[in-house]
């Protein structure tokens, strides 16, 4: 008898929501200031839509949640829908048939002809089929630099990075950290990444992550891109932090002259109340080589065998993909919308910097497009090693080779 | 050596059999049955799903070529014996100090105690805050005048598994002490009286009698602490993530790394055994100590 009541109770409970709007699940990892002001946009605009978006944030970063979220959707605990970096990430999960299908969605809406850079879509496209949708754009190639920390010592900003290393002794003497590093694994990772493009340039760059071309990848001009990583290393010697925010704050209470981090940064400082170009300059790819990688962020739909839920999952892509949503969710998160045609006149300079870059064409394919995350970690690895002790730079360009030419 | 026929054997104590039953099925099937899983699959080269593709021993040679492995291992060498060492002795010596029929002994016991209650997340998050140079120690030192004082092991490659030792040994040795005092309650006091007699010095005594007397306890609290040592983790997430660099990496953060962050379940599970086979060392001859040998009673 208990039991049954329980039941009905229950099965009453399941009614009454599904009554009105369907909910959807959306699980990201999204959680700092800017980030979540701007996932708020999207909640709204979903729940305005006629559904309901339930919150699933994840703390902690993409390396913490990634985990939970594929164990969820692989132990048969699927939620609605889950943030992940386009590229190699869902890989294996969307060929284990346990994600949506969007390519209905996709031509309904005409992703193939909004969507810029095209690269976004094929990241999303696996044998013909779209299975996600993107929704920003990430780079990683910046240096952002607090120039009252050169007004101090009566220097002119630097405008590329051999200007910043030329300083860096007088920031050293006057106490100062001159390049701000957060302890965490990623961060590395991306410093060494961002110095890649700038320091061997296109060519090279294209030539070893999308030909993977060995030869060049152990040739001269990438031993001098290790010999700058251990340039950077030394000045990164004092800051003693963790997390990327932190680092950035260093930078933004000018105790420290610079960080090599994404455009994500930018709102910290917008959270300060700095402004970019008199209270902080950014330079996208280190002032050297100004391309920028189009990584980001794309919505993945698993499978859930619920003919309404599907529904609202592909009213969700839809509206993700959408230009007012791209430009309300874009705004706030100071990322770059993943499509050519909206207005962002409301844009701040490093905004604009970046987006005049993307309409150049100056963009190259991200890493989570090229490299699995097996061998993204273990380049992590590598590089956690070399940025943290003093590993030689020969050493670690022959693991680093070792490492790629397994792939 | 029992004469009974087979089924009256199996007959006897019929309820508690039952009642084990569940236990039994469980410890089967999702121990054994989970761990001879990983072992199979850890010679395959599964990536984010399993997959049953054999590739031999590829998996191993890759595990112990990762210089991030060996540091991981070298640093779980150096943590346990240290750890070891000290949860042992300073945990036998406060057992020893509270067994000298002092007042306010069950205070005392509560207060040593506590830390145990503490998970090794809080722990590692309450000295994290401790050890972090611009909240704790140091700045307080540095607040009081002492301007150079620098203590800050946690941001020191050489120094941060002192860090880990001090919480590790904050939270467990006043376990590793209330199984000693309980060693130390269970020596018979004839012993005692019989030392005094003859003139033995109290500390000769602990050495020499009690001690050799306590050999159960004492390698029970060998297995208990080691088996918690190789399984180190949630400390080290909570203190340092593995850094500075890799500095503080432990084995069973490579297995959670590459298992769902590199989408490399046969390198995870390679990992996972040869911990496995770690914590077989420490518990096989201890098995056979307690339980093989000479029949006790």
């Amino acid at each position: 008898m208990k039991l049954t009541t329980k039941l009905l109770a229950a099965s009453a409970i399941v009614s009454a929501t599904t009554v009105g709007a369907t909910e959807l699940e959306v699980t990201h990892w999204w959680t700092s200031g800017g980030e979540a002001a701007a996932v708020a946009e999207l909640a709204k605009a979903f729940d305005a839509s006629g559904d309901k978006w339930i919150d699933g944030a994840i703390a902690g970063s993409g390396g913490t949640a990634r985990p939970i979220m594929i164990s969820r959707i692989t132990g048969g605990d699927p939620m609605g829908a889950t943030q992940f970096n386009h590229g190699q990430q869902a890989l294996e999960l969307v060929e284990a048939g346990l994600m949506l299908d969007l390519t209905d969605v996709a031509e309904a809406n005409n992703w193939k002809d909004v969507i810029f850079p095209s690269s976004l879509l094929d990241a999303c496209t696996i044998d013909g089929r779209i299975y996600c949708a993107p929704v920003n754009i990430h780079s990683p190639e910046w240096l952002w630099l607090s120039n009252k920390v050169y007004e101090d010592l009566g220097l002119p900003v630097p405008t590329n990075w051999n200007e910043f290393v030329a300083s860096a002794d007088a920031v050293r003497a006057a106490g100062k950290v001159p390049l701000a590093l957060g302890n965490q694994p990623w961060q590395s990772n991306l410093a060494f990444g961002a110095m890649q493009v700038a320091v061997a340039g296109l060519d090279n760059w294209k030539a070893v992550n999308m030909d993977k071309n060995m030869d060049v990848a152990a040739g001269a001009e990438y031993a001098a891109v290790f010999k700058a990583a251990a340039d950077a290393r030394a000045l990164a010697v004092g800051s003693n932090v963790q997390d990327w925010n932190q680092a950035t704050n260093l930078v933004i209470t000018d105790q420290a002259a610079g960080q090599i981090m994404g455009d994500w940064a930018q709102g910290e400082f917008q959270v300060a109340g700095e402004v970019a170009g008199t209270d902080y300059t950014c330079l996208p790819g280190l002032g050297l080589n100004a391309y920028l990688s189009t990584g980001g962020d794309a919505f993945y739909f698993p499978k859930l065998d619920d003919a309404d839920k599907e529904a609202a999952q592909k009213r969700l892509a839809a509206l993700l993909v959408a230009p007012e949503t791209q430009v309300a969710f874009n705004l706030k998160k100071g990322s770059l919308p993943i499509r050519g045609d909206v207005d962002l006149s409301a844009a701040n300079d490093c905004m604009k910097k970046g987006l005049e870059l993307l309409a150049a064409g100056n963009v190259m394919p991200s890493g989570d497009m090229l490299w699995t995350p097996d061998t993204q970690k273990q380049v992590e690895d590598l590089m956690v090693e070399f940025w943290m002790t003093d590993l030689a730079p020969e050493v670690a360009h022959e693991r680093w080779v070792d490492i790629i030419s397994n792939n | 050596m029992s004469t009974k026929p087979m089924g009256a054997r199996m007959l006897r104590n019929l309820n508690a059999k039952i009642a084990a039953l569940p236990m039994i099925a469980t410890a089967i099937v999702v121990f054994l049955g989970g761990t001879i899983w990983s072992v199979v699959y850890s010679f395959t080269g599964s990536k984010l799903l399993p997959k049953f593709k054999f590739v031999g021993l590829q998996q191993y040679e890759r595990l112990w070529g990762n210089s991030r492995w060996v540091i991981s291992i070298e640093n779980l060498f150096w943590y346990g014996f240290f750890a070891l060492v000290f949860t042992i002795s300073i945990g036998f010596l406060l057992a020893v100090l509270l067994d000298q029929k002092i007042r306010f002994e069950s205070a005392f016991r509560t207060i040593l105690l506590y830390p145990f209650a503490l998970s090794f997340i809080v722990t590692g998050l309450v000295w994290q805050w401790l050890l972090n140079p611009e909240l704790g120690i140091q700045g307080i030192v540095r607040g009081m005048g002492w301007e150079s004082f620098t203590f800050d092991p946690l941001y020191t490659p050489e120094l941060v598994l002192v860090g880990l030792l001090m919480a590790g040994l904050w939270q467990s040795t006043g376990f590793v002490m209330c199984i000693m005092l309980a060693g130390l309650r269970g020596i018979d006091e004839d012993i005692w009286k019989a030392s005094r007699v003859d003139g033995i010095a109290k500390w000769k005594t602990y050495l020499f009698v009690v001690i050799p007397m306590m050999r159960p306890v004492f390698i029970t609290t060998l297995v208990i602490v080691a088996s918690g040592i190789i399984k180190l983790y949630d400390l080290v997430v909570a203190m340092t993530s593995g850094g500075p660099g890799n500095a503080s990496q432990v084995p069973a953060m490579y297995v959670y790394d590459y298992m769902f962050q590199a989408q490399n379940l046969g390198q995870g599970l390679a990992a996972s055994t040869m911990m496995l086979l770690s914590v077989l060392i420490v518990l096989i001859p201890w098995a056979y100590l307690e339980f093989g040998g000479k029949k006790h009673g």
